[in-house]
């Protein structure tokens, strides 16, 4: 043990907006300290100068001509929203304060 | 009349109609295929009559496609328009697409009929399917035993007979190794070869969409229809489609086959697996070919480097499930944050939990050069390891999984024992190489899988080896016993 201790799996917790009981913690700081261990076995391999990978094979970013389409129809965008107001999706309040 | 292939000589002959096919599916989706927990959803209506339009197409003597009126099946992490996709999650009950995804338009212009959905595990994350909200799927070779995953519901549902293909994603070996569990073809193309609009995203550098087959030929036909450039996924490849199908003469002379030294010492690798694999190099070369022995020195290190990678993108890919647009909302919550909080931790099971964290963990503020950097590094090292090997062989072979399919419910509590299973998978994806499970041969009455992998965009020398070693043993032809098909 040791890599990763509860304070930090709770504090990875509230970056990925994730709330977790007591045995959650207590359950992924086992799993994350095992995985990272094993992980570990990569700080003996020397990358200096290599090159990372963020794709396999290697492609320019392809463009396109500037040009509006037709978009989707709004109905259908909105058709799986919890909750909507005309074309618009409802979510509660984003700011603390006076109602706008 | 259970492969694709017979299908459609029965449809070429007028022997069968798509409509018949079409039923017969449905009723085994709706029996051996809920027995087996592998198929979660069918769509009848819709499926008949698209059928009825492919048999009055034939009627006037248009076929589009050998796939033409043959039904199909998803993985459910594929969309269609109007329909259910869950990826097997909380967080995407009762979730509709608004929109097809690539390879359903591409079906539906070769003339295929899709008639529902598979099980799989969440977001496409596990070995086993058993991480699912629908429960395990099984194996139709013993119904006790998991049919690997994540696209297990898919593999299980071709062996079992339901349809004679489906599709699955392949993103550490989730189409090949359920396709060795349940003893079917199962491949993963080349890293854009097929379009990934429409898959739900796990970890988009690596995510490949893959057919499951019986037969060499009939994957071909499959990679045949859905292959090829498409302008809504900015990773797709310019190439053309792929059009190799009638160049399989399965003819095996003369191709060099590399066996890595390294995928035959491991502990994890079990007896019988390695000698029913090792039987098979034996096939191919009797059959012409010959072996090499080749080196892929990081071998040891390619399932944290995956783990790393995938986990961090997963991490990125999975923050849109935050309960504003679509997807599970937690009810009675106050402001914003608790609605991402509430909706997120709901609607996400165990594993993907697991994973999100670890992704997250490595891609945070002073973490991120000794796990992130340090995996996308050895990621170049792992590619170096396949252009050498590449340089000596045609195609490299090996088992696609350490062991036959485990019992449901064995292994699940242990991560890294699960993940290192993954070991002669992962690199395929990681170096973007197109890879291929076939079955080759039973232990202890259960399927094992030889995996080939060739060099990108090379799945026509993938496809002639298989072909070939199916053309000279019958391996392919093995049936689960208890699942024969009903008259």
């Amino acid at each position: 043990m040791g890599r990763i201790s509860r304070k930090d799996v709770e504090r990875t917790a509230e970056l990925a907006r994730i709330d977790l009981s007591e045995s959650e913690v207590e359950g992924l700081t086992r799993d994350l300290d095992r995985i990272l261990e094993h992980a570990q076995q990569l700080a003996m391999l020397e990358t200096e100068g290599i090159e990372p990978t963020a794709h396999a094979l290697p492609l320019p970013t392809p463009t396109r001509p500037d040009r509006p389409a037709s978009p989707m129809d709004p109905e259908r965008a909105l058709g799986n929203a919890p909750l909507r107001e005309g074309s618009a999706f409802v979510v509660p309040k984003v700011l603390d304060g006076e109602e706008g | 009349m259970d492969s694709l292939e017979e299908q459609r000589a029965g449809l070429d002959r007028g022997d069968v109609s798509a409509r018949e096919l079409v039923q017969r599916a449905l009723s085994r989706a709706e029996g051996v295929g809920a027995e087996l927990n592998a198929v979660v959803g069918v769509r009848g209506e819709a499926a008949l009559a698209e059928a009825d339009a492919s048999d009055a197409r034939r009627g006037q003597g248009t076929v589009l496609s050998p796939l033409d009126g043959t039904p199909v099946l998803l993985k459910d992490n594929i969309v269609m328009q109007g329909e259910p996709t869950t990826c097997a999650s909380r967080i995407l009950e009762g979730f509709r697409s608004p929109y097809d995804a690539t390879v359903v338009e591409r079906l539906r212009d070769a003339g295929a009929i899709i008639i529902g959905r598979t099980n799989m595990d969440e977001f496409a994350m596990g070995s086993s399917t058993e991480n699912s909200i629908f429960g395990p799927a099984r194996n139709p070779w013993d119904p006790s035993r998991s049919c690997g995953g994540s696209s297990g519901g898919s593999a299980s549902a071709v062996a079992a007979g339901v349809t004679g293909y489906a599709l699955g994603s392949d993103t550490g070996g989730s189409v090949r190794q359920p396709g060795s569990f349940c003893g079917v073809v199962g491949m993963k193309p080349t890293y854009g070869r097929i379009s990934r609009y429409g898959l739900v995203a796990f970890a988009s550098s690596l995510d490949q969409i893959g057919p499951f087959t019986r037969t060499a030929r009939e994957c071909a036909w499959v990679l045949e229809a859905l292959s090829g450039h498409d302008p809504r996924d900015s990773t797709s490849l310019p190439e053309p489609a792929w059009r190799g199908s009638p160049d399989l003469d399965g003819s095996l002379s003369g191709i060099r086959i590399g066996v890595p030294r390294e995928y035959f010492v491991g502990e994890g690798l079990s007896a019988e697996v390695s000698e029913r694999v090792r039987a098979s190099l034996g096939e191919l070369e009797a059959a012409g070919a010959y072996l090499v022995e080749v080196d892929l020195p990081h071998t040891e290190h390619v399932v944290s480097t995956y783990y790393l990678i995938a986990t961090a993108e997963a991490s990125s890919n999975l923050a849109r499930y935050d309960g504003a647009r679509y997807g599970r909302r937690a009810v009675g919550v106050e402001d914003v944050d608790e609605m991402y909080r509430r909706s997120r931790s709901e609607g996400f099971g165990p594993e993907v939990k697991r994973r999100i964290l670890l992704g997250t963990y490595v891609l945070s503020a002073g973490y991120f050069e000794a796990y992130y950097k340090k995996a996308q590094q050895v990621r170049t090292l792992v590619r170096r390891d396949f252009d050498r090997a590449f340089e000596r062989c045609d195609v490299i072979a090996g088992p696609t999984y350490p062991q036959v399919a485990f019992p449901i419910g064995g292994k699940v509590d242990d991560p890294i024992r699960l993940y290192l299973g993954d070991v002669y998978t992962v690199s395929a994806n990681l170096a973007g190489l197109p890879g291929l499970s076939l079955p080759c041969g039973e232990a202890s009455g259960l399927p094992v899988g030889l995996q080939l992998m060739a060099p990108a965009l090379d799945e026509g020398t993938l496809l002639t080896v298989a072909s070939g070693f199916q053309k000279e043993t019958d391996h392919h032809l093995h049936r689960p016993g208890s699942f024969d098909e009903p008259e």
